[in-house]
């Protein structure tokens, strides 16, 4: 789960870290309300929404007088905002975030992650702040610095002090103390993730966080119950959020078939079978190990959601829950949904025969297939024989 | 011969009268796994399918012998479960369940690299040495003893390598699911390691999927010390960048993990890769023969 901006700085603060002053805004007379409280003669108003690629798109405005911050909020909110990340139909700016400007000496880049491999959390840091950081990895991976945190230790003075000298930074100890803070951050709110860049050192000689993303494991929701109230739905897919509601694990692709499948590596290996055999994907969509009726019932709800969708790939591989009773889930669900589109289903596992059986007696539009090659090419001559 | 579990295995099971515990502890025992009790906070004293069920895993082991653990415990629970058994002195955990925090598992590997205990899993369909011991939730019936390793990150395509080898009369000796999340136990290196020095594998099917760079490093690895047949198939060409598909740990991001770079690192060491799920059965078999050739062609 991601952090607006807004909400990665106020998490920042609580931490007594510096962020620029300012105030977020969900129309603009509370823009307007929130410049007038910040003493400053530019300002800087920002669009919040879940991807990268903001200043570039249009979507970060220096503005020099109050009634600008009004003006240039009233032109950001309540459209969707388009960057390369979320393209092609960007995302719905509900907020801006009006911040002061800050006379800025130096921009650097930091960031804190659970690097997997090593199975630690490491710091990175660059002097290359503001910039991408992918790119910067890329072409000049001598620009980037890492420190790996000992998990009996956590992140300790002197790592610090490494990236300091070599960042030439002359804040050793403010700059130590930000380190310590970010990480007790990271561990306190089980994030995956979290990135300031840039993070400026004022002309002053302050380290401030112009910019901050988090992003919260999903898995430690169940413990993160604050943060888990701040996660804002308007930014995902809206069949992502109601398959997450239904308890459904599932990604909205470009394609016109609909799939569901037991097991998220089965899943991912389907979408890649169909575009084998010359069909696309219309979803990621994992239903579990269970596929109940009810179950089927919600997923195949949200495959029809997305209107491209042409026909249905049902993939099971029954494991120890029996064919029949998976056969008899598909048939109910159809049924109930009145569904007239052609569903292909492969099933496999215990009782695969009367599963199979019950599928092709059971006077609906459904094509049992005879193994996964097959479901594959059924579904996309299925298509083509709709479009055509 | 086999790999990690054998029909000498004993067997307990964390959240034993659970749900989940019992459920697939009853399949387990119907199997033929020698299942020689359980643990339950609270409930010790009691029996479970006629098995003793105990309060601490200390008190298990040391009533039970026991020298391999599953855990069925939910998310909340089962770093420390993980924890309680390597304290125990288990040899071998299992941990099936799925959706343990990320920093949980660091702690947990952190301790567990200090006492040299194996872990397969989290998030882990588990562990089969077919006709001799199952851990775990796979159907035991698509199984077949014979020549094959399997060691997969995904649990329903461990299913899929094994019913196709199972199809063509193959078999498998051992299958291993080493489960989907970033920081977990057993990883393919250490997996490969073991299916090599095994006598009775002839060949290795190895299955992974994006994120990470797991397979890389398997790659690499089988090039230089993996002298048996290795096919493999990697789930995700399709996959969209940046997007979680269920498994926390298959994620694109920045370039590193996609399919593509993993194909042609397992292809440059010289393994066969299914095009194709359906495919996993027919490229092991191939990479038997590619092998057959190769050794005739030294000779």
């Amino acid at each position: 789960m991601n952090l607006h901006e807004y909400q990665a700085k106020n998490l920042l603060k609580k931490y007594g870290l510096a962020t620029p002053i300012g105030a977020v805004a969900s129309n603009a007379n509370a823009a307007l309300a929130a410049a007038n409280n910040i003493k400053a003669n530019t300002f800087v108003v920002k669009a919040q929404i879940h991807a990268g690629g903001r200043g570039k798109a249009g979507g970060v405005k220096l503005v020099k007088s109050i009634a600008e911050v009004e003006a240039t909020a009233r032109t950001l909110l309540g459209k969707n905002l388009v960057t390369y990340q979320n393209a092609p139909d960007g995302q719905m700016v509900n907020q801006v975030l009006v911040e002061e400007t800050l006379p800025i000496a130096r921009e650097l880049y930091l960031s804190m992650l659970v690097d997997r491999s090593l199975e630690r959390i490491v710091v990175v840091a660059s002097s290359a702040g503001g910039m991408d950081i992918e790119e910067i990895a890329a072409k000049h991976p001598e620009q980037i610095l890492q420190e790996v945190c000992d998990p009996l230790n956590g992140l300790v003075d002197f790592q610090a002090r490494n990236l300091a000298f070599k960042l030439n930074i002359e804040q050793v100890a403010e700059f130590a103390k930000l380190l310590k803070g970010l990480y007790k951050l990271l561990k306190d709110n089980d994030l995956s993730l979290l990135e300031i860049n840039p993070l400026v050192i004022t002309a002053d000689g302050k380290l401030v966080a112009l910019d901050c993303k988090m992003s919260v494991d999903d898995n430690a929701l169940y413990r993160q119950k604050a943060l888990s109230e701040q996660r804002d739905w308007s930014q995902e897919d809206t069949k992502e959020a109601a398959a997450h509601e239904a308890g459904l694990n599932y990604i909205a692709l470009n394609g016109n078939i609909g799939c569901m499948v037991n097991g998220a590596g089965l899943a991912m290996a389907t979408m890649d079978i169909i575009k084998l055999h010359g069909g696309a994907p219309a979803n990621f969509l994992d239903v579990g190990g269970g596929a109940s009726a009810e179950m089927v019932t919600k997923a195949f709800k949200i495959i029809l959601e997305d209107k491209n969708v042409r026909a249905i790939l049902v993939n099971i591989f029954g494991g120890i829950m029996r064919c029949d009773i998976i056969a008899e889930g598909i048939i109910t669900a159809v049924k109930e949904m009145g569904l007239t589109i052609p569903v292909v289903v492969r099933l496999e596992g215990t009782n695969v025969e009367l599963g199979k059986k019950m599928l092709r007696e059971s006077g609906l539009n459904i094509i049992s297939a005879e193994n996964l090659t097959d479901a594959a090419k059924q579904a996309v001559k299925a298509v083509e024989s709709m479009v055509a | 011969m086999s790999i990690l579990v054998n029909k000498n295995t004993r067997v307990l099971c964390q959240g034993f009268t659970g749900k989940q515990g019992t459920f697939h502890s009853e399949q387990a025992l119907a199997y033929g796994t020698k299942m020689v009790g359980g643990v339950t906070p609270g409930k010790g004293g009691q029996l479970h399918w006629n098995l003793p069920v105990f309060n601490t895993m200390r008190d298990a082991i040391r009533e039970t012998q026991a020298n391999a653990s599953v855990i069925y415990v939910p998310p909340p629970f089962a770093a420390d479960s993980i924890l309680e058994a390597a304290d125990a002195g288990i040899a071998l955990i299992v941990c099936i369940t799925e959706g343990i925090p990320v920093l949980d598992m660091l702690n947990v590997k952190a301790a567990l690299k200090a006492n040299g205990v194996k872990l397969i899993g989290p998030n882990c369909p588990g562990i089969i040495t077919p006709d001799e011991c199952k851990i775990g939730i796979m159907p035991g019936s698509i199984h077949l003893r014979g020549r094959v390793g399997v060691v997969s990150r995904s649990g329903t395509l461990t299913y899929e390598a094994v019913h196709q080898t199972t199809a063509l009369g193959l078999g498998q000796t051992t299958c291993v699911g080493i489960g989907g999340d970033p920081i977990k136990g057993l990883n393919f290196i250490e997996c490969l390691t073991l299916f090599e020095a095994d006598p009775e594998t002839e060949a290795i099917i190895m299955v992974g999927e994006i994120g990470g760079a797991d397979e890389e490093a398997a790659a690499d690895f089988i090039k230089h010390h993996v002298r048996k047949p290795v096919a493999a198939y990697i789930a995700g060409l399709t996959a969209p960048k940046g997007k979680r598909m269920g498994h926390a740990g298959a994620i694109i991001s920045g370039g590193s993990g996609r399919a593509e770079d993993k194909i042609s690192a397992l292809e440059n060491a010289g393994c066969v890769v299914a095009t194709s799920p359906a495919g996993l059965g027919e490229a092991v078999l191939q990479a038997i023969k590619l092998k057959a050739m190769q050794i005739k062609a030294v000779q």
